[in-house]
């Protein structure tokens, strides 16, 4: 699992139009500069926003990478939800915290 | 005293985003109180308007994520965001590089900030200048706490800078204003979107506007996760204004959840003697 990864591309895609034009331009090669499992790059691609959310990405970040695959409001939360029941809790990253 | 008004509000994107969605009563009466606080800083007539925010991975993300960091700029886009997601157009805002860089070799004297010469506000700080100065007609100068990604600076170091803050700007001839922007309780862009915890909420503003400090600082994030939600950490904002104003206490302006806007839409000012 490499969610920092996840989270660093996702977050440049948020604020970086050039990154967000190598992803529609060529999605494979962008990808390749990131340590991605295979899970987390079907994932992405898909997109599986609630399979992304049950890896631990940020909802902050996580947002607007559905907004910008075209997920109204609703259904953004909806993908969560349906995400927790096919794929079990949080994996990891702040919603996966354990308090000691 | 070169502090010339000090208040608090909400910042979530839901505000402008979603604001067809909402009790149309309700949102009228939270955008009033915004409004008056925004008529309220330009009757103080500051020469730059100081937001402590909490922003949300939109210029800092972990490869380098600074505690505190202080804008440095003579001028911001403003949003980062989509504009029709968030329902603000995109512009030019204010800043004033000079005076933040004044603002900021001040604050160092005791407290530990990161400076930026280029940053996008998000939501975070676009959604409340769309209220209180909707024609971008004060200079801003950002500053931003981490409240997103753990670990998060403890609540007395928010409060320290804040009191940090304050030195800095009695230390210049210019007047400034000062505003804190953070939810309270609230689990935003998770499945519990919408979810508040009013008692939760009214109990933190009770503390914070009588400035009763051992109790702001009171809260461990343990606590605040599991009442509040992660949303909660951005009490920071709050306690750095509470630092910033002494003793001074406030006044509740308009509290109310609403939970389109996930969050516990607050309004409030500080009473500077």
């Amino acid at each position: 699992m490499s969610l920092y990864y996840v989270q660093k591309l996702l977050y440049q895609l948020n604020r970086d139009s050039y990154v967000r034009k190598r992803f529609d331009d060529d999605f494979d090669l962008l990808l390749a500069e990131y340590e991605l499992t295979p899970e987390e790059t079907e994932a992405i691609r898909k997109p599986d926003i609630g399979l992304l959310y049950v890896l631990g990405v940020n909802g902050q970040i996580l947002m607007h990478y559905a907004a910008m695959r075209d997920y109204e409001w609703d259904e953004y939360l909806a993908a969560m939800r349906k995400g927790l029941k096919d794929h079990g809790p949080v994996r990891a990253g702040l919603y996966a915290t354990v308090w000691e | 005293m070169s502090l010339v008004y000090a208040g608090a509000c909400s910042h979530a994107p839901g505000i402008t985003g979603r604001a067809e969605r909402a009790d149309p009563e309700l949102r009228e009466s939270f955008y009033k109180n915004f409004r008056r606080l925004g008529q309220e800083i330009h009757d103080a007539k500051p020469d730059a308007l100081v937001i402590i925010g909490a922003e949300h991975f939109a210029n800092f993300f972990m490869d380098n994520m600074p505690a505190i960091c202080v804008g440095m700029a003579d001028h911001y886009e403003s949003p980062i965001e989509d504009e029709q997601w968030l329902g603000i157009q995109r512009t030019r805002v204010p800043g004033n590089a000079e005076l933040s860089r004044r603002l900021i070799e001040r604050i160092l004297q005791s407290s530990d900030v990161a400076y930026a010469e280029e940053w996008k506000f998000d939501h975070g700080v676009a959604v409340p200048l769309n209220f209180l100065t909707p024609d971008y007609d004060i200079p801003i100068i950002p500053v931003n706490i981490n409240c997103q990604g753990p670990p998060l600076i403890p609540l007395h170091r928010a409060y320290a800078f804040g009191q940090a803050l304050r030195t800095a700007i009695d230390g210049i001839p210019e007047r400034i204003a000062v505003v804190c922007t953070g939810g309270i309780s609230h689990w935003p862009a998770t499945p519990d979107s919408g979810k508040i915890n009013e008692a939760w909420d009214r109990e933190f503003l009770d503390r914070f506007i009588n400035n009763r400090r051992d109790e702001i600082l009171s809260y461990t994030d343990e606590e605040t996760y599991r009442d509040a939600g992660q949303g909660g950490f951005e009490i920071r904002t709050f306690i750095a204004l509470a630092g910033l104003c002494g003793g001074a206490t406030g006044e509740l302006y308009f509290y109310a959840p609403i939970p389109i806007f996930a969050v516990g839409c607050t309004v409030a000012r500080m009473n500077l003697s």
